[in-house]
């Protein structure tokens, strides 16, 4: 086969899937800038006659169809709860991390393995036993629980992947450091944190965007606008006889931003991170 | 600067004991090599006198501080890594000054150490870039380098030279011996290659299995091995090894052939007695291939299984006493494969060592 037909061929099949992985993201988006009765046109307008802020205007609370979707509560409670357990996966997850790469210590294998086979329970099937405990120990509809909850989730994940990048980094260097005059914590700052930083950014932006997306256990444990978060408040949007597709899509538009922007920010680290190639002495 | 001493260090892993009560006094700015086979201890040692390692028992000194409970940054030692172990994420003037910088040490006086350290090992040129641009030999002066900046009281070496290809390696011998000359350290040293241990050391340390077997300077190992083990290790070839029993003062072997005691023990051994005979390729040469030395000397014919020519001399194969053994030949002539030579053994320089315990028999 000529090169050239090769090229093409490969282009329109990267186009076709490309499509197909992009469709709801776009049609998403598309609807976010519609009104609610073109979305439900049948048979579908592609092309959008008109495209209108007013979805946006309504959920937070401008111009005349007001929503009342507390979108402001439910952005800073995804905020914080997101922020909040990343940080302790990735503390935690760092230290675990570290400790299962250079440390021996007993039934480290079996722990290790044991950490591993916790993430093929489905969290769903954990949500009742969840909820019972939360609920006897007053943590029900608190921002509080929903942090624990991921955290727990987060942090073998975090643990495994920053395990592997300390493992690539010689424990010789750990050792020249404490010789030239650093403490082990001082040698672990100074040395392997930069060295395994891919790792642990990677590790934090999968934490995040877990915390970030989670629904199915968010909407278990959170009631009101103390803790409801994005993703739960989407239910808002379905009452008894209706849903408002627009409003829904322009939020789902809200919680995509800032996942996005996460990250192209943390990009760079990210596909280090992934290839593994982040080290090299 | 200052002495290191060890006294009835232990090191065990659990039940398993590694290094088994060792003895050792290092000299102020004295050259010491630790040289063994893998597994004799010798990192292990010198990784309990960096800190790396607890101590099981004994007790290690620096100067006059016993270091015991020391953390290594407490001991003012500096050590350059087998594979250099240098800061992949710094340039080489923050790996050369890292201590320094740790040490909370001025920006002006920093740079200044980094400059001269980096003047010493030619790496003035190299100070802006990082590891991973540089080749193995800059990467190794690199890690002296950061070695010498500090003046430490102590130097330790864990087998630097092994990652480097054989020329690269006579090279940074060189190197490293010279270095010891400009910045007057206490330096011990490890490695497995007796070249490096015998050219580069004041005293060689001789460990195996834990133990040491001998402290000597360079020639007194060669010279007067205390067991067959050192006898085998020190030297290249190594030493010629033939077991025999003694009667009427000469060894007889299991082929029948014998060769006289040498000399030094004339009428000291019982007949009967398994002993083994050693003596160097050195000593051992085809009659008109010798160098001109005068001594007790003994002819003997052996038939030569095969030459290997190195130029200036050859290294003969052949077999006595139903072991392999090689001879050396100066100024050599191709030698068939079969030819028998009339080979003159120089006896007073030929050792003997007993069977059983393997210990040299000289007094």
């Amino acid at each position: 086969m000529p090169s050239r037909t090769k090229d093409i061929l490969i282009w329109i099949t990267t186009f076709m899937i490309m499509l197909i992985i992009c469709m709801p993201g776009l049609w998403i988006i598309l609807s976010a800038f519609r009104t609610n009765g073109e979305i439900l046109t049948k048979p579908a307008i592609w092309i959008p006659e008109t495209l209108t802020l007013d979805n946006f205007r309504a959920i937070f609370g401008y111009g005349e169809n007001v929503v009342g979707v507390p979108v402001a509560s439910y952005f800073r409670n995804s905020i914080i709860i997101s922020a909040t357990s990343t940080f302790l996966a990735v503390f935690i997850g760092m230290t675990g991390g570290y400790a299962f790469a250079r440390y021996r210590f007993p039934g480290k294998g079996s722990t290790f393995l044991w950490l591993m086979l916790s993430r093929t329970v489905p969290g769903i099937a954990l949500s009742l036993p969840i909820f019972i405990i939360w609920s006897r120990m007053g943590i029900i509809d608190t921002k509080f629980g929903v942090i624990l909850v991921y955290t727990a989730i987060n942090v073998p994940f975090t643990i495994w992947l920053t395990e592997g990048f300390f493992r690539q980094v010689p424990q010789d260097l750990n050792e020249a450091a404490q010789i030239d005059g650093c403490t082990r914590w001082e040698a672990f700052w100074k040395i392997e944190f930069p060295l395994a930083k891919s790792g642990i950014a990677s590790a934090g932006i999968f934490a995040f965007l877990t915390s970030w997306n989670e629904y199915a256990l968010a909407s278990q444990l959170t009631r009101s606008t103390d803790s409801k978060t994005l993703p739960v408040g989407l239910m808002d949007f379905t009452a008894q006889f209706t849903i408002d597709w627009a409003g829904m899509c322009a939020m789902a538009v809200i919680i995509i931003i800032p996942a996005l922007i996460l990250t192209f920010l943390v990009q760079k680290h990210l596909i280090a991170g992934l290839t593994f190639g982040g080290v090299k002495g | 600067m200052a002495e290191v001493s060890l006294k009835n260090v232990v090191k065990r892993y659990g039940a398993l004991e590694v290094v088994h009560g060792i003895d050792l006094e290092i000299a102020h700015n004295e050259f010491v090599v630790l040289v063994g086979p893998s597994g004799c201890g010798k990192s292990t040692t010198l990784r309990m006198i960096a800190g790396l390692e607890d101590i099981s028992d004994g007790e290690i000194a620096i100067g006059d501080k016993v270091v015991n409970m020391l953390p290594p940054r407490k001991r003012n030692i500096s050590m350059v890594f087998q594979n250099y172990a240098l800061y992949p994420h710094m340039s080489v003037r923050e790996n050369l000054g890292f201590s320094l910088k740790i040490a909370k040490r001025a920006p002006e006086d920093i740079t200044k150490a980094v400059d001269d350290a980096a003047d010493i090992l030619g790496l003035t040129e190299l100070l802006e870039r990082t590891p991973a641009e540089l080749s193995g030999g800059q990467r190794q002066r690199v890690a002296m380098g950061r070695a010498i900046v500090r003046h430490p009281d102590v130097f330790l070496f864990d087998e630097p030279l092994s990652n480097l290809d054989a020329k690269l390696r006579t090279q940074m011998r060189v190197e490293i011996k010279k270095l010891h000359s400009k910045v007057k350290t206490t330096i011990v040293y490890v490695t497995h290659d007796q070249i490096e241990a015998m050219t580069l050391a004041d005293r060689i340390v001789i460990m195996k299995d834990g133990h040491i077997v001998q402290i000597g300077t360079p020639l007194e190992v060669f010279e007067r091995p205390v067991d067959t083990f050192v006898a085998g290790f020190i030297g290249s070839p190594p030493m010629n090894l033939i077991e025999g029993s003694v009667k009427d003062d000469h060894v007889v072997f299991s082929d029948g052939r014998s060769l006289p005691v040498p000399p030094d023990f004339t009428g000291k051994i019982a007949n009967g007695r398994r002993v083994v005979f050693g003596f160097r390729a050195d000593v051992l040469m085809p009659k008109g291939h010798t160098l001109a030395e005068s001594g007790v000397l003994h002819d003997i014919d052996l038939t030569i299984d095969m030459a290997e020519p190195l130029g200036s001399e050859s290294i003969l194969l052949t077999t006595l006493g139903g072991q392999d053994i090689q001879a050396r030949m100066h100024n050599p002539r191709p030698v068939t494969s079969g030819e028998v030579l009339t080979c003159e053994l120089h006896l007073e320089k030929c050792h003997l060592f007993d069977a059983d315990t393997t210990q040299s028999l000289r007094g």
